[in-house]
């Protein structure tokens, strides 16, 4: 008799759990201060509005091994993830990632503008919701580098006039297109010179002649540090993490704007979720990437919404009150010589080149 | 286990039983059973018991090591992705003389077309796509491209189709292509295990790599290089730490021996990263050499972002592994044996050389292989402060795992460092013989 009870209890307790854990989802990011600014101007507004209750995940670095791993598992535990546009690609290709009806799946910009002329030429993949616009791009010591700082990309294999280490992404994506242009190929051929093998090799002989004055980062972090501890009078990394080095940390370092490279993060759902759980990742997705909301994230940090329409809406740092706008990689004035990252060509050539980097980079 | 009691009650009449009868017939149990089958039964139980209390591990062990192993060795030659995808045109490529430099007749494109119609419905054209561009660049775009246009064609009205798919892409008129598709068709490939040894799977057979593009072999050759390199600093820094760890009174032991365990205790992540603080040019080292005026500021050891930093890093990580088996095996050691070699005339030297030291060597032994095994599929000490030169083949693993997703390759390069170490553990056992390692 106690045992039935105990046991009809637990039953209960279970459904409840159940019943719970339906108003959960999960949703990965990259982590850190990106994560934080996902979670004041997405979640905690959705969780306010709906009930619903968000986990995060920091597993968007393992996201695309992850998701296929789960897939072949036939047990997708994530609801939404967060991407860079490359990686939405490759999951689209792989079947992994829903596709996305922009139009009827997205809300409208308030002027009544389709979210697929909203969003235009950033809807790079059919599974992917552009979220924000970021650069990798270089910043510099400017108590390292003497009287005349900086201007141009050029400047960053210049080693007479800027002798001294610089750190660079240990992956051909970037550098590559940077030492072409700075080889004097025009920058609307840098794509078919790198198709080409003589012109990989040509990129590979421009960064030679730097070889040996390079530190070559992984993580993110990286350049932020050695340029916090003066390992490096230069480096590349994403434009948010610059910002914090300049504005939050106040340390001794300045943007270099120009060639920066920019890529886009947004939003995936994964294939095979259940009915209902899809359609509360498509509900999100269509409250977290309407025209106020990306408007939002960038009070937190300094990445460029998607949405042509949340431009003007960005406004102040949430906590240190500046202005936001001139340190978006889209600002006018710093997006005068710009890169936007070539998905099709990286696709294609990625595993080729890379190999050829990775041999090169051991010699 | 029904199964395996059974036989016991079905052998009355056989001849095992039958021959440990005498004349006066099989010796008895209290119980009134042949004693021979009593006993049987009582080990038989005995030993189910024992597996009973073993098989959780055993499970586990099988769950979570043996199977995702074996699937691992797997996809290293599976390669039905081709076959699976495009199963009309395979059977039609076969057909096809790819030495010919002609292009295939129109019965391979009317069954291509039917194949790509199906597989675009299914999304699995844009997989095949990936698949193919590790072996030829510029394949995965062609059947994404490719895709978008073909899912219009109809393979029952539309026929001819040759002329039509090469208008789609010009790539699909281009022999290579379809040699490729054609040596990637296979349903189990070498292919893999190839590219992992810097060669490639072609119609003519196996070729090498072009020369800009080998690396791994180099990876292979630098990772066994350096595991050795940081065993024996090992052996070098952990023996006499041992030694005076075994030597000491009990109580200074064990306050020195904390010192040994904890950064044992650290996690791998902040110990690596406290490296790279004092190791970096403006890192802890080398202000404090600039300021002793060892080093001049201008040329400051690089000792970190190469192989040193490698080493320095993960000789301190590993050194517990290499301390501790020797520490175990020197204190079994009795100190009379020294003390009765120097009291027949034997110097320190040769006390220590002729009579310690070959005691203390299962220890060195063991803690060589821990050691040694550890360094060779290390990762993410090698990833921080290895910079270029001093990365293992195992960041490669990890790029084709989690960026290339060429799964394939991740697993033939993993199972040829298996087979290493493997290798290596038996010559071990041949040459020392793993009878003489001991862990304590």
């Amino acid at each position: 008799m106690k045992l039935t009870k105990i046991f009809m209890a637990s039953t209960a307790l279970a459904f409840a759990a159940g019943a719970v854990a339906a108003e959960e989802m999960t949703i990965v990011s990259w982590g850190g201060a990106y994560s934080k600014s996902q979670m004041k101007a997405y979640h905690e507004p959705y969780s306010a509005k709906t009930g619903v209750n968000i986990i995060n995940d920091d597993s968007s670095a393992e996201a695309v091994s992850k998701l296929r791993a789960m897939n072949e598992a036939g047990n997708v535990t994530w609801d939404v993830v967060d991407v860079v546009a490359s990686d939405a690609i490759r999951l689209c290709d792989e079947g992994l990632a829903e596709e996305i009806d922009f139009n009827t799946q997205l809300a409208p910009a308030p002027d009544g503008t389709s979210a697929e002329d909203d969003f235009g030429a950033l809807l790079v993949s059919d599974c992917f919701i552009p979220q924000i616009v970021y650069s990798t791009t270089f910043g510099y010591r400017t108590d390292l580098v003497g009287d005349t700082p900086p201007t141009e990309i050029c400047d960053v294999f210049d080693l007479e006039a800027y002798p001294g280490k610089r750190s660079l992404e240990k992956r051909p994506i970037g550098n590559m297109e940077w030492a072409l242009l700075c080889d004097g190929v025009a920058k609307d051929e840098i794509y078919e010179v790198l198709e080409t093998s003589e012109g990989q090799d040509r990129a590979l002989a421009k960064l030679d002649t730097i070889k040996d004055s390079v530190i070559w980062w992984s993580a993110g972090a990286d350049t932020p540090q050695l340029l916090a501890d003066g390992e490096v009078i230069m480096g590349s990394t994403f434009n948010g993490r610059l910002f914090s080095v300049i504005e939050e940390q106040n340390q001794p370092v300045a943007m270099l704007w120009d060639a920066q490279m920019f890529d886009l993060d947004g939003w995936i759902i994964p294939a095979g979720l259940s009915e209902e759980r899809k359609a509360r990742a498509l509900d999100y997705i269509y409250f977290a990437t309407d025209t106020q909301r990306l408007a939002d994230q960038a009070k937190f940090i300094s990445y460029g919404p998607a949405r042509a329409s949340s431009a003007p809406l960005v406004s102040t740092h949430a906590e240190l009150g500046i202005e936001m706008a001139p340190h978006m990689p889209t600002d006018p004035a710093n997006a005068q010589n710009t890169f936007l990252y070539n998905y099709e060509f990286w696709a294609d050539y990625r595993d080729d080149i890379d190999a050829k980097f990775q041999a090169w980079l051991a010699k | 286990m029904g199964r395996k009691v059974r036989p016991i009650h079905t052998n009355t009449s056989d001849g095992d039983i039958m021959s440990d009868t005498t004349d006066s017939g099989p010796m008895l149990a209290a119980d009134g059973t042949p004693l021979k089958r009593s006993l049987s039964r009582a080990l038989r139980r005995q030993k189910m018991r024992a597996l009973m209390l073993v098989a959780p591990l055993l499970i586990f062990v099988l769950i979570s090591f043996i199977f995702p192993i074996g699937s691992m060795l797997f996809r290293s030659v599976e390669n039905d992705i081709v076959a699976d995808t495009l199963p009309l045109t395979v059977v039609e490529l076969q057909k096809w003389d790819a030495e010919s430099g002609e292009l295939p007749d129109e019965a391979l494109y009317a069954a291509f077309a039917s194949d790509m119609v199906k597989a675009i419905a299914a999304k699995e054209h844009t997989k095949l796509g990936t698949r193919l561009n590790y072996e030829q660049t510029g394949l995965s775009s062609l059947f994404r491209k490719s895709g978008r246009k073909m899912k219009k064609l109809d393979p029952a009205e539309d026929a001819p189709f040759k002329e039509k798919i090469i208008k789609i892409d010009k790539k699909w008129g281009d022999v290579e292509t379809w040699r490729a598709i054609k040596t990637h068709s296979v349903r189990i490939t070498n292919g893999y295990f190839l590219n992992a040894v810097d060669m490639r799977r072609t119609p003519e057979g196996a070729q090498a790599q072009p020369e800009d593009k080998q690396i791994l072999i180099t990876l292979f050759q630098r990772t066994l290089l350096m595991s050795l390199m940081i065993t024996g600093s090992c052996i070098l820094l952990g023996y006499p730490v041992a030694w005076i760890l075994a030597n000491l009174p009990a109580r200074t032991a064990n306050v020195l021996m904390i010192l040994v365990l904890l950064p044992f205790w650290t996690s791998l992540l902040v110990r690596t990263s406290a490296w790279k603080v004092m190791l970096q040019q403006q890192g802890v080292i080398n202000e404090v050499l600039v300021w002793l005026g060892m080093v001049a500021d201008d040329s400051r050891l690089a000792l970190i972002n190469n192989q040193t930093g490698t080493i320095i890093a993960m000789t301190h990580i590993l050194l517990p592994f290499m301390i501790l088996p020797m520490y175990s095996v020197m204190q079994t050691i009795k100190p009379h044996y020294v003390r009765a070699a120097k009291s027949m005339g034997a110097t320190d030297w040769t006390a220590f050389w002729r009579v310690y030291f070959p005691q203390s060597v299962p220890g060195i032994g063991a803690g060589s292989i821990l050691v040694f095994i550890l360094a060779i599929g290390y990762y993410i000490t090698p990833e921080i402060v290895g910079g270029t030169k001093g990365v293992f083949i195992s960041n490669r693993i990890a790029y084709h795992i989690s960026s290339s997703l060429n799964w394939g390759l991740a697993a033939a390069l993993g199972t040829i460092l298996l087979a290493v170490v493997l290798i290596l553990y038996w010559a071990y056992d041949k040459i020392v013989g793993i009878d003489n390692v001991k862990l304590g």
